[in-house]
């Protein structure tokens, strides 16, 4: 089983609207390659979006890293950005801290953190103020390969 | 029904292509892209106002059979060649949203 792993790594540019998106269409095709059941390749499409979008939005950027195994797909999200000072209200859907710019372009809705936790099977959030926040999320590759 | 038949029945203009014939069923309207992201559904068709560039990468991670832009909204140059890219159809309409989504 060991062998049967595959590993990604993404760069996520800090403010590049026009490349988010990026990593989660590269991990998308991935998983399509791979023959991985539609729903389970809906369900990380749309967290890996949202974690993506908000690296761009509130962290400076950072670096997704992804392990694909027969059991399970796993997106481990770093960055180096302000933190959350405050994850059961950042958990609200509605509760946004994005800037009046990034609304204009439709994002900032509050639905980035809940979105991420709905379309996964396990989140978890590490984060400390000042020093940065790092997101595990894990979906289930409910399909027998 | 499929994008070249829709394109007909609202008279719709294409602004990519749509050579592909992609099935439809359904359709939802959204401006605020997360909400889209987590409730497009596979072959929606999603109207929507916004039309920055990243509308192409979740109609391409939902699966949508295309972008509708309601109202003459122009949609800028990179964003079409962005969707020409990625295979995703967009088209322009005079109708307003709610005109749009009642035809289909």
């Amino acid at each position: 089983m060991a062998d049967n792993k595959i590993t990604m790594r993404f760069d996520v540019d800090a403010n590049n609207f026009s490349a988010a998106g990026e990593a989660s269409t590269k991990l998308k095709r991935t998983l399509k390659q791979l023959s991985i059941a539609p729903e389970v390749i809906r369900r990380v499409a749309v967290a890996m979006y949202e974690g993506e979008i908000n690296m761009v939005i509130h962290a400076n950027g950072g670096v997704i890293d992804v392990e694909i195994t027969p059991e399970y797909i796993k997106m481990i999200l770093a960055d180096n950005g302000p933190g959350i000072k405050d994850i059961n209200l950042a958990m609200t859907e509605g509760y946004s801290t994005a800037a009046d710019s990034v609304r204009e372009l439709g994002f900032g809705a509050g639905m980035g953190l809940p979105n991420m936790k709905k379309y996964t099977d396990d989140m978890k959030i590490t984060t400390e103020v000042g020093k940065g926040t790092t997101i595990e999320m894990l979906v289930k590759n409910s399909v027998e390969l | 029904m499929n994008t070249l038949e829709l394109e007909k029945i609202l008279d719709l203009k294409c602004i990519t292509q749509n050579n592909l014939a992609k099935n439809i069923s359904g359709c939802y309207i959204s401006d605020l892209l997360s909400l889209a992201m987590g409730r497009v559904g596979e072959e929606n068709v999603w109207i929507t106002v916004q039309t920055n560039v990243n509308i192409v990468a979740i109609a391409s991670l939902t699966e949508a059979a295309c972008i509708i832009v309601p109202e003459d909204i122009k949609v800028p140059e990179d964003v079409v060649n962005k969707a020409k890219e990625e295979d995703i159809i967009i088209f322009s309409s005079s109708k307003t949203a709610y005109e749009i989504a009642k035809l289909i």
